[in-house]
């Protein structure tokens, strides 16, 4: 397979989760395993360009496909919009959660760059996070959605708050 | 975003960059070469004697290292606790199991795969018993859960004899001749306040690398209390301090749920010495379901008795605390956090007692809040029904009866003393922010046109900043675990000589932002920039004394030690500069990185200098001791009191059941504020929990002890869908028991939130007759109360 643009080959045992192998064989531990039975969103990555729970899939069914884990998120040095959301709106606390929330709220603005509220909430339902309520990840992924469209971002909202 | 604003201002998080970028470095990321890796087998049993243990099939399995039961660790005696009332936690099960999850054996292994199969080639035979599940049962003591205790009810906290020390009045005779009078209102409602599991999403994790070469340890874990651990390892295998390190790297949330030192951080040390290599475990989901604490828990009946016109005249609770099987850090004193906010934001006589009983469950400990969110939600619940009850608005008769503003330093009944308060500020703070008299106003437009909304108003006054040095005196003791018994904070702050700062701290985060804060502080004490200053925790190397980061504590005693630290650096560092400048250091001050003479703006030292000259002797003056650094650790005389009223609007579908919130406003005083991004964001993430209580979550265990909601399928969290945005503002009463004036913020979002929802459904089902639904308020359960009503 292909995990950020590296062509990787390894013999694992049938049984290997995906997101074992990126973890362990890979050494690419930005993806964590938060409950091994899909519900927390954790270990989201992208799987040819669509955001997959990695604790769901063997390793061996992501054969010839084209993975992107969060440390593949960032080109150029340059931070992915969601993640220069995130930095900028504190949509993170403990950071456990975040890399699986951002990829999963980086392949819903690849498929709508200005989504609602409503589709904002709907769209990263799927991944957990215990910090947050979630307030300042939607502010991050509004912030990151107006970062792709070219426009200004709303301004935080602790700011002018008493 | 500025990121060199100090005091007050929202500086860009200094830890977020590597986490956003997947480099964040939790335990369960490290592997150290050779590595062995642990899985236990658990009971499926709540109760059962062990008549058959036999781990030989398990030792055969391809790939297995080693497999242990209590008789190989029995030599270091059970789990230590803080307060240890009731019966410790063995380390493996001591021929008898008590909770479904209790560890029976262990097995280390070369990768995790091989050592979960083995754990399934251990044969073990059960004899089942009666478990004790039900707290009423548990209290009435017709089976006894542990044979060599007196009682399951391990002990009773009653609001005027849980410190006989300080010679309280019984108000219960006060309370119950209230209820006599003619004029008198009495209100009861009797409710449930359920179990949760903390639900960290990073599971824990431990490593413990014994090097028999130094005869020592390195252990890295996901705790909130790194000290606590090297403590009770340092006791437990007889080592000197020096010989323990322990390293609490990222930490992925921790709630309360890693404020415990477990067996199982304990065990893979063990194996670590034995085996002479690193043993690593990480707990599964289901681990973490079962066998790390819970929190809540409790049953009761809360009674308010007032006249008619919103007076109170006394409250009263009657509660049973569940603790589980066995007895692990607080356990047992939880519910006294509760007791010292047992009146609330309310002038009024207490009579208070919740007994603790044992059952046949895992543990339960400090969950966020710890026995606060429980004592708010009895007291506001009832006084909500109140309220109904005489037909008064819930702002208007929570203002009748506070605590008034010159009152402060207020004496409670339980012999605290409310530190500072302006709590009818808030309130009017929060109608303004909330257009009180029009959501009235909207209520009664939808109530016409038959929909279910309520609003909800729920009040709290919190305890925290653990803590005054007498709570040693009553128990709370981490001389157990070998350190210095009391809750001091510390810092240490040390100016390098490159003009970087280091700065050390006796707690860390598990997302709080300490690295930011701390930044903040110390950059606004030495006007050196936040960019240039290294936060460091969680290391036992790095700081020799550190309590840890939990009940709301962090900023406001170990914030208050690192403020005052960077005090007295920069009175050093005056020395310095008015030496290097031949003038007096009461002339020198501090201005855009460097230091002048008052007056001079030209007669100029930068910190550069200022650094570089502390470390070497010929440009230091004679009589100072080299260096740049202080080491201070600070008592609050009181712990500090938070509060803070919300709101939430609400509408129940009568149909189904389903509760939505359209709107939530909170109004918080924490004091004064360093970061308001990171305050709003502690907020924010305690509302969803207390949100997740009143809507979603319950840990659930059958009459025979079977765990039904051991994966986060059966335990549902909220999801971003299922919450609003907040609406949050805040008032400032600074605190006079810390030099910063802060209270702390941890903890009051899930105190304050979970019977305002709980009051909203109330108020929105009221017009059909409905009184009270015990949480969580999920579909079916409002639904069958709604026809309940009906019928």
């Amino acid at each position: 397979m292909t995990v950020n643009g590296q062509e990787v080959t390894a013999d694992v045992e049938p049984r290997t989760l995906l997101v074992h192998f990126l973890r362990e064989n890979l050494r690419l531990t930005g993806t964590h395993v938060g409950c091994e039975t899909g519900y927390c969103g954790a270990c989201t990555i992208h799987v040819d360009g669509q955001p997959v729970k990695s604790c769901t899939m063997l390793a061996a069914q992501a054969d010839g496909a084209t993975v992107t884990t969060i440390e593949g998120l960032a080109q150029n040095g340059e931070l992915h919009p969601v993640q220069e959301g995130f930095w900028e709106r504190h949509g993170l606390q403990c950071g456990f959660c975040t890399p699986g929330m951002i990829m999963s709220a980086a392949a819903l603005l690849a498929e709508n760059d200005n989504p609602s509220e409503d589709q904002i909430r709907h769209g990263i339902e799927g991944n957990l996070c215990r910090c947050t309520g979630y307030h300042n990840i939607v502010r991050a992924v509004e912030y990151a959605g107006a970062k792709v469209r070219g426009e200004e971002p709303p301004a935080p909202d602790w700011e002018g708050a008493s | 975003m500025a990121t060199t604003s100090v005091m007050g201002g929202a500086v860009k998080r200094r830890e977020d960059p590597a986490l956003i970028k997947g480099y964040g470095s939790f335990v369960d990321d490290m592997t150290p070469t050779r590595v062995a890796h642990v899985a236990f087998l658990r009971s499926p049993i709540a109760r059962a004697k062990i008549t058959k243990l036999d781990t030989s099939a398990a030792k055969e399995t391809e790939g297995v290292v080693a497999v242990y039961t209590h008789d190989d660790v029995s030599h270091l005696g059970p789990l230590l606790a803080q307060v240890p009332i009731g019966k410790l936690r063995p380390l493996l099960a001591d021929g008898e199991v008590n909770h479904v999850g209790e560890a029976i054996a262990m097995v280390v292994a070369e990768n995790r795969y091989a050592a979960q199969d083995a754990v399934d080639a251990i044969d073990v035979d059960y004899d089942v018993m009666t478990p004790v599940i039900d707290l009423k049962k548990a209290k009435s003591d017709e089976i006894k859960v542990h044979d060599e205790l007196e009682s399951n009810v391990l002990h009773t906290w009653t609001y005027h004899g849980y410190w006989d020390a300080l010679g309280l009045e019984d108000q219960t005779a006060e309370v119950d001749a209230a209820m006599e009078r003619d004029d008198a209102v009495v209100v009861s409602l009797e409710m449930t306040n359920q179990r949760l599991i903390p639900v960290a999403i990073e599971p824990r994790s431990v490593i413990a690398d014994w090097n028999p070469g130094y005869g020592s340890f390195t252990i890295h874990s996901s705790t909130q209390v790194p000290h606590a651990l090297g403590g009770a390892v340092s006791k437990m295998f007889g080592l000197k301090s020096t010989d323990v390190r322990v390293i609490a790297p990222e930490v992925g949330g921790g709630f309360g749920c890693k404020l415990n030192v477990y067996n199982d951080e304990i065990l893979v040390a063990f194996a670590s010495q034995a085996l002479g290599r690193p043993v690593k475990w990480t707990e599964t989901r289901r681990e973490a379901a079962g066998a790390t604490i819970h929190g809540r828990g409790w049953i009761g009946t809360a009674t308010l008795v007032g006249t008619k016109d919103g007076e109170f005249l006394g409250y009263k609770l009657e509660a049973i605390a569940d603790m589980g099987a066995y007895t692990q850090n607080f356990t047992v004193a939880i519910p006294l956090l509760g007791l010292w906010i047992a009146s609330g934001q309310y002038k009024m006589p207490v009579s208070w007692t919740v007994d603790c009983v044992v059952t046949n469950t895992m543990t339960t400990d400090a969950y966020r809040g710890a026995g606060r969110p429980e004592a708010i939600y009895y007291l506001e619940r009832v006084i909500d029904a109140y309220a109904r009850e005489i037909g008064m608005d819930p702002l208007d008769v929570r203002v009748k009866n506070f605590w008034q503003p010159d009152e402060f330093p207020a004496t409670m009944g339980c012999g605290f003393a409310l530190d500072s308060g302006d709590y009818e500020g808030a309130v009017e703070k929060l109608k303004a922010e909330a257009g009180y008299e029009d959501l009235l106003q909207k209520r009664e437009e939808a109530r016409a046109e038959g929909r279910h909304v309520g609003i909800g108003i729920g009040s709290y006054v919190e305890v925290c900043g653990f803590g005054p040095a007498v709570l040693a005196e009553i128990g709370f003791s981490w001389a157990n675990y070998g350190l210095p018994a009391s809750f001091n904070g510390s810092g240490i702050v040390r100016v390098n000589p490159d003009a970087t700062v280091t700065v050390v701290i006796g707690t860390g985060p598990t997302g709080q932002g300490h690295q930011t804060t701390w930044a903040q502080i110390v950059g606004d004490g030495l006007g050196i920039p936040v960019e240039d200053i290294k936060v460091l925790h969680g290391d036992t190397r790095e700081h020799p004394m550190g309590i840890g980061t939990f009940g709301s504590r962090s900023l406001s005693v170990d914030g208050a030690a690192t403020f005052e630290a960077t005090k007295k650096v920069r009175e050093k560092a005056a020395r310095i500069a008015a030496h290097i400048l031949e003038a007096s250091a009461d002339d020198i001050v501090f201005e855009d990185g460097g230091a002048h003479v008052a007056g001079s703006p030209d007669k100029r030292a930068e910190w550069a200098q200022i650094a570089k000259a502390a470390y070497q002797a010929h440009t230091s003056p004679e009589d100072l001791d080299s260096g740049l650094e202080a080491h201070t650790t600070f008592s609050p005389g009181n712990a500090t009191w938070p509060f803070g009223t919300h709101l939430a609007l609400v509408e129940v579908d009568s149909d189904t059941g389903d509760v939505k919130i359209l709107d939530y406003y909170a109004v918080d005083d924490c004091g004064n504020v360093v970061s308001p991004m990171i305050v709003n964001g502690q907020v924010h993430g305690g509302i969803a929990q207390g949100i997740g209580q009143a809507l979603f979550e319950d840990a659930v265990y059958d009459e025979a002890g079977n765990m039904l909601t051991g994966s986060l399928l059966d335990y549902p969290l909220p999801t971003a869908a299922d919450l609003p945005s907040l609406h949050l503002s805040h008032t400032v009463t600074p605190t006079d028991v810390n030099p910063m004036g802060v209270k702390g913020i941890g903890e009051a979002g899930t105190i304050g939130s979970a019977h305002t929802i709980v009051n909203a459904v109330v108020d929105a089902l009221s017009p059909l007759g409905v009184k009270h639904i015990d949480m969580p308020l999920r579909p079916k359960r409002v639904w069958a109360a709604i026809q309940e009503a009906s019928n």
